[in-house]
């Protein structure tokens, strides 16, 4: 059976881990190497970073998070935000990321997808798709964070993405985002069943049966959560243990050490 | 005892995250180099590696790291390949055109296919977690894994699996969608992991910890 991610999304704007709701309105949550090492130490599957502001203001200071949770958490991290190019990414890669998210700088220069995939290789390069509902039942693709229209139509941006060598979707639903209402399970089906590669749904994970209903009917490989861990709504203990009970195969928690 | 590793840089590979994972469990002499003597004269050596087959490959000869790579493992001292590095271990691959391998283990390197489950689009690469299993050749009893429990589960990212020509050197399976494919495969004093146990939390640690002490 295949085994579903549970992910922790920790969004960053500068040292901080922050909240927001549809990808505004910032709030201050804390330290997130703090959190990132609970998350670990509770059986967290992959930690995601995404600098909130890097693209808005040119910055990405992921690097000294990203260095910081490679010293001693051993499990996978995927870091986004502000992006730009072949050296942004092996820099980040060098500093101990395994995959990175891009958006924006894909969407302008999609031969920067290629470039990337010919030279670290598809498994490291995420493209992160942030999703907006139109008013004819599409969703449109946005990028800066989430802030600026593109005119494209983001399930179609994700399949060519695919087509250009991404390795994974990371799926963002900003009508969704912060709500703890659900994951919009329509937009995570489009993309899923039209992309061959793996899908991590992100945006309004509000309880359990929302994460499940992701997996089961929106068919999401990977699911990431933010508010319902962050505001300690819920554990990743709870989380996967509840995802045991109704079926769905995650990797069992462990509370041994080395 | 003497604990200290080699890690052959060849730019191919993450390293950091492998180094402070043998620093978690103990190991603090670690050594990334890309000197053939210093290769050869290593205690214990582990073959890294991010990327496809033929680059890989490319980046070795570069260097000339294959015949101190081949003539380390013949010395008979422990040799670690994870991921793409133990791919590199066998006869060739078919990434991206036909390539030949370091040749220490029969077998080929081939694309993982996969089973559709039903409603739901094949996905490759294999990216995740999952179990791995003692092979149905035998158990782990009398191998370094003795102490790990089956079923214990290992981080995966991998698109091509190595297949070993004898069944004996398969020491674990793992399975995507259906298939199973090897896990580790093991000649003599030659290891190799397809997952990455510097990613793979506590049961990752406990796989290099039982690596390094043999």
């Amino acid at each position: 059976m295949r085994s579903v991610r549970v992910v922790a999304r920790l969004d960053i704007k500068g040292a901080n881990l922050i909240k927001g709701i549809q990808l505004e309105g910032l709030r201050i949550v804390g330290d997130p190497n703090e959190f990132a090492r609970s998350y670990y130490q509770s059986g967290i599957d992959e930690l995601l970073y995404i600098d909130s502001v890097a693209s808005l203001y040119g910055r990405n200071n992921l690097y000294d998070i990203v260095s910081k949770t490679t010293e001693d958490l051993f499990v996978p991290v995927t870091v986004g935000g502000g992006i730009r190019t072949i050296d942004d990414i092996a820099r980040l890669l060098k500093a101990g990321a395994d995959k990175v998210a891009i958006n924006t700088a894909g969407i302008i220069s999609p031969e920067l997808i290629t470039e990337a995939v010919r030279i670290f290789g598809s498994q490291c390069i995420v493209i992160s798709v942030v999703a907006k509902r139109t008013k004819r039942g599409a969703w449109e693709a946005y990028v800066e964070g989430g802030r600026e229209r593109t005119g494209l139509d983001a399930v179609a941006w994700a399949k060519r993405a695919v087509d250009l060598g991404a390795g994974e979707i990371l799926l963002t639903s900003v009508d969704n985002e912060g709500g703890l209402n659900g994951y919009d399970i329509h937009l995570v089906q489009e993309v899923a069943s039209n992309c061959s590669v793996p899908v991590i749904a992100s945006g309004g994970a509000g309880g359990l049966r929302d994460i499940s209903q992701v997996i089961e009917q929106g068919h999401a490989n990977a699911v990431a959560i933010a508010s319902l861990l962050h505001y300690k709504k819920s554990t990743v203990s709870e989380i996967k243990a509840y995802l045991l009970k109704v079926g769905v195969c995650v990797r069992p928690v462990v509370t041994e050490s080395y | 005892m003497d604990d200290s590793v080699v890690i052959i840089d060849y730019g191919c590979g993450n390293v950091r995250s492998l180094s402070r994972a043998l620093s978690a469990i103990g190991v603090n002499n670690v050594c990334l180099t890309s000197n053939p003597e210093v290769i050869l004269a290593a205690q214990r050596l582990i073959l890294p590696g991010v990327g496809s087959f033929g680059h890989a490959m490319a980046n070795l000869n570069e260097r000339n790291l294959i015949d101190p790579i081949v003539e380390f493992a013949l010395n008979g001292k422990p040799l670690m390949g994870i991921c793409l590095g133990m791919q590199l271990f066998f006869d060739y691959s078919e990434e991206l055109g036909n390539h030949v391998g370091l040749g220490l283990i029969p077998g080929s390197v081939k694309l993982l296919r996969v089973k559709k489950e039903s409603g739901s689009v094949d996905k490759v690469p294999n990216v995740g977690w999952a179990p791995i299993t003692p092979s149905t050749e035998g158990c782990w009893t009398g191998t370094i894994l003795e102490p790990l429990s089956s079923g214990v589960y290992t981080y995966f990212v991998h698109s091509f699996v190595a297949k070993p020509t004898l069944d004996h050197h398969v020491l674990a399976v793992s399975s995507h969608n259906g298939k199973r494919f090897c896990a580790i495969a093991r000649r003599n004093n030659i290891f190799g992991c397809q997952f990455h146990p510097e990613k793979s939390s506590l049961f990752g640690l406990k796989i290099l910890k039982y690596f390094i002490k043999q």
